[in-house]
């Protein structure tokens, strides 16, 4: 793997030597994320984000843990037991709205680190299987949060469980039983918020492995870069310490200005007020939302109103509930197929005009319609908006993307990554 | 083959959502949605301030000790405040004596039991005490409201869009419905004969569903008498007790603005100093 001119470990110690012989755990991390990594020099800042995306892991981690001292999973006590945390626990109301917003901003990083991947063709071969381990990182991401939001069984919390839930019962037959059989019971209660709990806390650790065969899958090629140009030579990079470790310590800082001020300052902005309500099973609230980063996908999930079947027979296939479910899940399985529907040879969006113009007018105010829409109640504007974006999104990605690269004439590449950094300027973006 | 059967799938998601899109608009053309009452005459907070707002906000102890008083005199008979504790009203700025006084004195009395017969029993509270809610449990909440059923307030400003503006607004949002109007001067009766408060219910329209249960409770001026010599007008309790109500809610926003101010101070010289090592080791690269 890596690169012929990667610097090579050489232990300076006696203790060093010894331990490197028996057990060479320093030199796999000087290999990993020291200076025997090469990495191509011309990176900017939005390959920040993978590292940062291991830092707001490890807040959510050490946080959790805390948290998880003073925790009581228990119907009756979850939703005092979180005050408890905030009012009477040294520094609790830290920890917890530390944890609260670490959820929400280990998703902007992920986002921002998938916008990366999707912009530069990040998951173009050589590159598949980091892509895939990434996805499998997001589904996990994803099933972590909703399970972590239902812990302090608040209104949201509890509605959510049950919309959420209630998505298994839209499959035909096995539905309702696969549901119950989930929650243990027929709605959300002791049970299932034991076993939430239980998941909540397994989940996270799921993630850190899949995130080890996902830097261990990106070092069998290097990392990428914004020519998407391969590194030809010793010239196009440089060692990952010093050079990206102070780069990403930088980045680092100006990540947790931003976290910083929200935790302390704004903590319930991405938050929901009904939140703060004690779970009741008998009043259900006016508009049930799940949190901010799942918004679009709600969207989605709203935005199928017809029923799928036979024309003019009455005799119905697929109803809108379970279309709107497929349409949810597929929304984000289809990004396992990505690498093999983008077949342009070409990875860097820089140098590929039509999929840049489909990428930054189509597909990016499309999320950002549908993450908008998501959070509204179902009015006819909403609703109309949400199905043309969600109709272009999956036009996007299965229909759309195929042809582009089919279609498209790429603007000439760069020989190498040096002449792309010493000597002409790269074309600008769109 | 890959690429075939994506493009089918598209096809079929797509083609749905654009068959749900006439579907949306016919219906919406022929059935042309209904404003709703709420939708007109639902009021946005009034616009209200405080000691505390803003990054570097602070409680006002006076404030928040008159607040106390309006909670304990006229919203403590019906709301609980089951997460607040005596102690706690140490931060109010009140001594130890003082906490054990105010506990000694409240209305209600902590459920017990008999030391010597082991007979459901009541005694004063003291500091460690949580405060004492008013109605032993829902039912009789109920029972004595009119089959309403009143909030517990420790959270009610975290709880509701709008924080402290929403409470301070609904308890000073009764209005007459009778001739109603709003700003674009529609008058509530005219354009929705049918939404006529119920028997029972209170017309406010801060409320959500406009309909509240619970009657005024901050009708008169001087209703309650502050012991520092603030004029107690009906605006000034609201204000009084919403302050409150945002202490109980959030009783160590101060420690967390303080916190984040020190926290953003360090990683202000943190990324300084990294920004300045980046410069430093990339100044030889071309990148």
């Amino acid at each position: 793997m890596s690169f012929p001119w990667a610097q090579e470990y050489k232990p300076q110690g006696t203790v060093s030597k010894w331990v490197d012989e028996r057990l060479p755990l320093p030199r796999l991390v000087y290999n990993a994320v020291g200076a025997g990594y090469p990495v191509p020099r011309n990176l900017n800042y939005f390959w920040n984000f993978g590292v940062l995306a291991g830092v707001a892991l490890v807040i959510q981690i050490v946080t959790g843990i805390v948290l998880a001292m003073h925790y009581y999973a228990s119907v009756d006590g979850a939703f005092n037991s979180v005050e408890h945390i905030m009012r009477d626990v040294n520094s609790g109301w830290f920890v917890r709205y530390a944890h609260m917003n670490g959820a929400s901003f280990f998703f902007i990083v992920v986002y921002i680190h998938i916008f990366r991947g999707l912009f530069y063709g990040s998951y173009k071969a050589p590159r598949e299987m980091i892509w895939l381990l990434g996805v499998t990182i997001f589904l996990l991401m994803m099933a972590t949060a909703f399970m972590g939001y239902v812990l302090p069984w608040g209104q949201m919390s509890f509605w959510g469980a049950q919309v959420i839930t209630g998505f298994f019962s839209a499959i035909p037959l096995v539905g309702e039983p696969l549901r119950q059989l989930l929650l243990g019971g027929f709605a959300p209660d002791q049970a299932a918020l034991n076993r939430f709990f239980s998941l909540h806390y397994l989940l996270p650790f799921v993630i850190a492995g899949v995130i080890i065969l996902h830097i261990w899958a990106l070092h069998i090629p290097g990392s990428s870069n914004p020519t998407g140009v391969s590194v030809k030579s010793e010239q196009d990079t440089v060692p990952f310490h010093p050079y990206y470790t102070a780069k990403d310590g930088f980045g680092l800082g100006i990540f947790l200005i931003f976290f910083v001020a929200v935790t302390f300052f704004a903590p319930n902005m991405l938050g929901h007020p009904d939140n703060y309500i004690p779970a009741n099973p008998l009043s259900t609230p006016a508009h049930i939302v799940p949190e901010w980063y799942f918004l679009p996908f709600y969207a989605i999930l709203k935005a199928f109103t017809v029923d799928f079947g036979i024309p003019f027979t009455g005799i119905i296939l697929i109803p809108a509930k379970l279309m709107g479910v497929l349409a949810m899940f597929g929304s984000i399985l289809l990004l396992f197929f990505l690498p093999w529907l983008d077949t342009s040879p070409v990875r860097s969006g820089h140098y590929r005009p039509l999929f840049r113009k489909f990428f930054w007018y189509g597909l990016i105010p499309c999320i950002v319609i549908l993450t908008y829409c998501g959070g509204k109640p179902p009015y006819t504007q909403w609703v109309v908006l949400s199905q043309i974006a969600a109709a272009y999104y999956f036009a996007h990605f299965l229909i759309i993307l195929p042809i582009v690269s089919r279609i498209e004439r790429p603007l000439p590449l760069p020989n190498s990554i040096t002449e792309a950094v010493t000597g002409k300027p790269l074309p600008a973006a769109a | 083959m890959v690429r075939l059967i994506a493009f089918l799938v598209g096809l079929f998601f797509s083609g749905m959502l654009l068959l749900g899109l006439g579907d949306t608009v016919i219906t919406a053309i022929k059935e042309p949605a209904v404003p709703s009452v709420e939708a007109e005459f639902h009021e946005e907070p009034l616009p209200v301030t405080f000691a505390h707002d803003g990054p570097l906000g602070k409680y006002d102890r006076g404030q928040l000790q008159r607040g106390l008083k309006v909670y304990s005199e006229v919203c403590a008979a019906c709301h609980s405040l089951k997460l607040v504790a005596f102690r706690d009203f140490a931060a109010l700025g009140y001594s130890e004596e003082q906490v054990k006084a105010l506990a000694k004195a409240w209305k209600t009395e902590v459920p017990s039991i008999n030391p010597e017969t082991g007979e459901p029993a009541t005694r004063p509270a003291i500091p460690a005490d949580k405060i004492p809610s008013p109605f032993a449990n829902e039912v009789a909440a109920r029972a004595a409201n009119n089959n309403a059923l009143p909030p517990d307030l420790s959270l009610i400003t975290k709880a509701r869009e709008g924080g402290p503006a929403y409470v301070y607004s609904l308890l000073l949002g009764y209005r007459d419905q009778a001739g109603y109007k709003n700003e674009d001067g529609k008058e509530l009766l005219k354009e929705f004969p049918e939404a006529a408060t119920p028997a029972g219910l209170h017309f406010n329209p801060w409320f959500a569903n406009l309909n509240i249960a619970m009657a005024a409770p901050i009708v008169s001026d001087d209703q309650v008498t502050y012991d520092d010599g603030t004029k107690a007008t009906k605006a000034q309790m609201a204000e009084d007790v919403s302050a409150f109500l945002t202490w109980a809610a959030e009783p160590k926003m101060e420690n967390r603005k303080s916190a984040g101010w020190a926290a953003l101070g360090f990683l202000l010289v943190f990324t300084v100093l990294a920004w300045m090592s980046y410069k430093t080791i990339w100044a030889d690269k071309k990148h």
